[in-house]
């Protein structure tokens, strides 16, 4: 099934803990269809990180009954976690990563349940707003693209002085929009502050999206706009060679 | 306490239990001496209708079962069917009614979580959930906080087990009120060499206890769901499990780990009847006994008894049996996963069933008592009498619509009918990487990794028609959902049922069951669909009133080259119009009748299986042969109906349609009535001969009924709509209709 036909020269790491459950869906798409390494690294696990990139995928982490990422923070992994994005080790949250990044204070703000207080899974429109970053670094500025969201508690929350520092800084890399690439309140599918639907630290290796890019890797699940942010990827850990997409 | 009395009051003990009193009298002369209170508590839970289908067994006999593709069929914890050399798919689905019907969350919850564990003990990675859910009309608040219940605790348990909840369907009708049902499916993927069995064996191998620890919840849960319910249900409600997903997630993960270290001789998940029914069954199938230690099952309360340890259904709890000598590399595994394993007891080659706490022999019944020697009944049938006054639909009295455009947007609006987007965006349905068709669609579609093959998924019911005509209407209901399944060009493999009916102590209940069965029966010879796995639900009745006669099926088809997929919408301009089968008078039960005039009667369209089995492999060779551009079944709501969905697909890709029909009927039949056998395919004007060539072979008649064109739907004279119009109607109106009200508690 792989389409990348190159050699893999880069490692990722997927992190796993009792609940997580999009750990299979992210080590496929690496290994699959990026072409990459991939490698799981156990919750329990304490030993040093030495991968190019380490995800932390979605799911329920713990069971996530107290909070989202509430138990997960504590993981002997997310030490070595802490010490590895100290050195500026890329690392991408998806989902459930993105709440466990919160909850670890290595990103900025909070996560509370979606305005509606529904579970929501659907495809949301995103409007790439920072297209310099690690993550992004194969989109065009601007760039409106279709991925999926999937969670109870996806409504990010900051303090003002957080929004405007983040804002500032250019750590905002996604917002939910429309097709036409508008950033309302319709086109907000969950009360997010700003429409924020991904940002980074001030470091910028740091990224968490509420938004699952591995679901929308191939065509034939409904779209391949997810794959860009693991090319990205790739592309800034190989030196930014690859064109950016048209 | 003089023996008399000890005897009454254990008598009392198996009445409040459900048994009968004859059924208590039996256990003596077959036990050869009194049974005690723990006893007493074994046989009235294996007894259940829900553990003996003692009711209902000699029907299910009639069903067939076998196919050159079927590994397991009924007798397993879930059918297994192979869809190559070396890969097979496990499923098999189940009702949780009377716990959702009391407690909607947490009965649809572990509804879910009970019918996961059943895939998972087969050795199978549970892919894919459907459900299939039945309640009162939404005007009543209490059927609509029954409706976002239960869907919140599926959403609850499925999105966190991280399983697809691919589709489903969602009907309504007055008898529902009372007994909702909640029906849940589930499909695992195993190869072949790696499926795990409930069988005891080998003699002194010890039995395992791993998962969750017991407690008080879910006591008599089998013998609750083998009663009626009367005004004081409510009250019931401790008898409800309370659901652990994140448990369940790691249950999963270290059971499919440890079947993979050879340790594992057999395997069988705790649900109903708990402890009790898992080592009744496993020792049975293995023709073997179990001897249990009472004293070394992990417990979460304090000073549970015997006979509440063998009863409780708390969830998330699975026995095994492992070669001797592998106890500590099992426990590992399950340690790994944060998850106690406790040896609870061994295999013992007499075939009793022997319970002990510490020497303290507290039980000890052979199993076949409990099993192939339970009781059995063939009870009597008679026709109701509610039919002849039901079947009579006078169409002369029955005024015809006057504005056919209207009518066609209020079934639209219909639940029955609308868009279940508001359902399924609270269900995940894409983690896994497997989804490539979503709900809401005729079927669903999975890809198989690794290989070109697509599997195709359908649930459907339909207990209007049962009503009228259990045996027409079950018999339709296999068709429809093959049909389904033909539409995204899947060829049905085999199906698995939830049989869903009243008390079957009542003739007329019975007589109900056993003509589904027949119906049933002959739609699945003819379409060469075995049934390999399913559940019976009885006595889903409150003070007397039961629901219709509701069997609802499962079936799970097969796409050797899944890139030939089909979806229902239109996708080109000009494409032409084409509809399979045949169109008769067929008003009786349809939703047109139940909606606009507020009527259930008549009977069902006729099942005719010749041309059902050729218009679903026309509808198939068009597929293979890449003729056709799109397929949708009509069902629900009649042509119009499905002509109109059909202009309804995703954003940016909507085609509005000109049709032109020959007036050759009342109107109202034409074009809202629901004759079988029927789909409805879009094509380009140069694949026409080929598909009527396909169709003549088939004896299917094809009629050309018009063309895709612009962004309206403009039906004869009659109908003229925008696409837009209808697309709001059908996308919103099941969610306008719950957001009336907050879904609080009503009653």
């Amino acid at each position: 099934m792989s389409s990348s036909k190159h050699k893999p020269s880069l490692k990722f790491g997927v992190m796993l803990f009792p609940g997580s459950n999009c750990d299979y869906d992210c080590h496929y798409a690496v290994r699959e269809v990026l072409g990459e390494e991939a490698e799981f690294i156990w919750h329990a696990d304490g030993s040093p990180l030495r991968y190019d990139c380490i995800i932390l995928p979605g799911g329920f982490s713990y069971g996530d009954y107290l909070r989202p990422g509430a138990i997960g923070k504590f993981a002997p992994a997310m030490e070595r976690l802490r010490e590895y994005a100290a050195g500026g080790g890329l690392v991408l949250g998806i989902c459930n990563g993105f709440q466990i990044l919160l909850e670890a204070g290595l990103l900025p703000g909070a996560i509370l349940r979606n305005q509606g207080l529904k579970f929501i899974c659907q495809d949301v429109y995103l409007r790439v707003e920072k297209s310099d970053s690690p993550f992004t670094s194969l989109f065009r500025p601007g760039q409106i693209v279709r991925i999926p969201i999937n969670h109870y508690e996806g409504n990010y929350l900051a303090d003002e002085e957080t929004l405007n520092k983040v804002t500032s800084k250019g750590q905002i890399i996604f917002r939910y929009c429309d097709s036409q690439g508008r950033v309302s309140e319709e086109a907000n599918p969950n009360g997010s502050l700003a429409n924020i639907a991904g940002l980074t630290n001030e470091q910028g290796n740091i990224l968490g999206m509420m938004p699952h890019p591995e679901r929308c890797c191939e065509k034939e699940l409904g779209g391949e706009d997810g794959l860009l942010v693991f090319r990205s990827i790739t592309n800034s850990l190989k030196g930014g060679r690859e064109a950016v997409a048209g | 306490m003089p023996a008399n009395q000890a005897k009454d009051s254990l008598l009392e003990l198996a009445l409040s239990h459900g048994l009968s009193r004859q059924e208590y009298r039996q256990i003596q002369p077959l036990l050869k001496r009194e049974p005690n209170q723990v006893e007493v508590g074994i046989f009235s839970a294996m007894w259940s209708e829900h553990c003996s289908y003692k009711s209902s067994r000699l029907h299910l006999k009639k069903l067939p079962s076998r196919g050159e593709r079927v590994i397991y069929g009924p007798g397993e914890n879930a059918g297994v069917v192979a869809i190559d050399d070396n890969l097979a798919l496990a499923f098999k689905m189940e009702s949780h009614n009377h716990p959702s019907s009391i407690e909607p969350f947490q009965g649809a919850a572990t509804g879910v979580g009970g019918i996961i564990r059943d895939i998972f003990t087969m050795g199978a990675r549970p892919i894919a959930l459907l459900n299939s859910l039945c309640f009162g009309p939404l005007e009543e608040a209490r059927n609509r906080y029954l409706l976002s219940q239960v869907v919140a605790g599926i959403a609850w348990y499925g999105n966190c087990m991280g399983i697809p909840t691919v589709g489903g369907e969602t009907r309504f009708a007055q008898c529902y009120r009372d007994n909702c049902l909640v029906n849940v499916f589930c499909l695992g993927l195993v190869e072949q060499g790696k499926i795990f069995t409930a069988r005891a064996g080998g003699v002194d191998n010890p039995v395992i206890y791993v998962g969750s620890a017991t407690g008080r919840d879910g006591i008599h849960g089998a013998t609750m769901a083998s009663q009626e319910f009367d005004e004081g249900a409510d009250q019931l409600r401790p008898t409800v499990q309370v659901g652990d997903p994140f448990t369940e997630k790691l249950l999963l993960e270290a059971c499919l780990e440890a079947m993979g270290t050879g340790c594992l001789v057999g395997i069988q998940d705790m649900g109903a009847a708990g402890l009790t029914c898992s080592s009744v069954e496993m020792a049975d199938r293995g023709g073997m006994g179990i001897e249990l230690d009472l004293s070394r099952v992990p417990v979460r309360e304090r000073g549970m008894d015997p006979y509440e340890l063998m009863l409780s259904e708390s969830q998330e709890r699975m026995l095994l049996v492992a070669r001797q000598g592998s106890e500590e590399e099992i426990k590992k595994v399950f340690e790994k996963w944060g998850l106690p394993a406790v040896v609870v007891g061994k295999v013992t080659p007499d075939g009793n069933l022997r319970v002990m706490k510490g020497d303290q022999e507290l039980a000890s019944i052979p199993t076949p008592l409990l099993t192939s020697q339970a009781p059995v009944y063939d009870r009597s049938a008679k026709a109701p009498a509610y039919l002849d006054e039901v079947r009579c639909l006078d169409l002369d009295c029955l005024a015809e619509p006057k504005d056919y455009s209207q009518c066609l947007l209020s079934l639209l609006a219909s639940p029955a009918i609308a868009s279940k987007g508001w359902i399924f965006r609270q269900y995940d349905h894409m983690v896994g990487l497997n989804t490539v068709i979503r709900p809401g669609a005729d079927a669903a579609l999975l890809r198989v990794k690794g290989t070109a093959k697509g599997i195709a998924l359908t649930v459907d019911g339909n207990g209007r028609f049962c009503y009228l005509d259990p045996r027409t209407g079950s018999g339709l209901t296999v068709c429809e959902a093959a049909r389904n399944l033909a539409c995204v060009g899947a060829r049905p493999l085999a199906l698995t049922d939830c049989l869903n009916f009243g008390n079957p102590e009542k003739p007329e209940v019975m007589w109900q069951f056993s003509q589904a069965i027949e119906g049933m029966r002959a739609a699945c010879q003819a379409l060469g669909v075995p049934v390999v796995s399913g559940n019976v639900s009885f006595y889903n009745e409150t003070s007397g009133q039961g629901i219709y006669p509701t069997p609802t099926v499962a079936m799970v088809g097969l796409m050797q080259e899944r890139s030939r997929y089909l979806t229902c919408w239109f996708k080109n301009e000009g494409d032409v119009i084409v509809l399979l089968g045949t169109t008769g008078l067929d008003i009786g039960g349809s939703e047109y009748l139940n909606i606009i005039h507020g009527r259930v009667q008549g009977t069902p369209p006729p099942l005719d299986l010749g041309l059902e089995t050729g218009v679903i492999l026309t509808c198939l060779e068009a597929v293979e042969q890449g003729l056709i551009n799109s397929a949708h079944d009509c069902s629900d709501g009649g042509l119009a109906v499905a002509l109109a969905e059909c202009c309804l697909g995703p954003d940016g890709q909507r085609y509005g349609a000109k049709i032109a029909l020959a007036e050759e009927m009342r109107l109202d039949g034409l074009l809202f009535g629901e004759s079988s056998a029927r789909i409805v395919v879009s094509l380009e004007g140069e694949n026409l001969s080929p598909l009527q060539s396909i169709a003549k072979t088939h004896k299917v008649p094809v009629k050309v009924i018009g063309e895709v064109t612009g962004n309206r739907l403009r039906l004869g004279r009659w109908i003229d709509l925008r696409v837009e119009e209808m697309e709001q109607v059908y996308t919103q109106s099941l969610e306008a209709r719950l957001a009336t009200e907050k879904g609080e508690r009503g009653r």
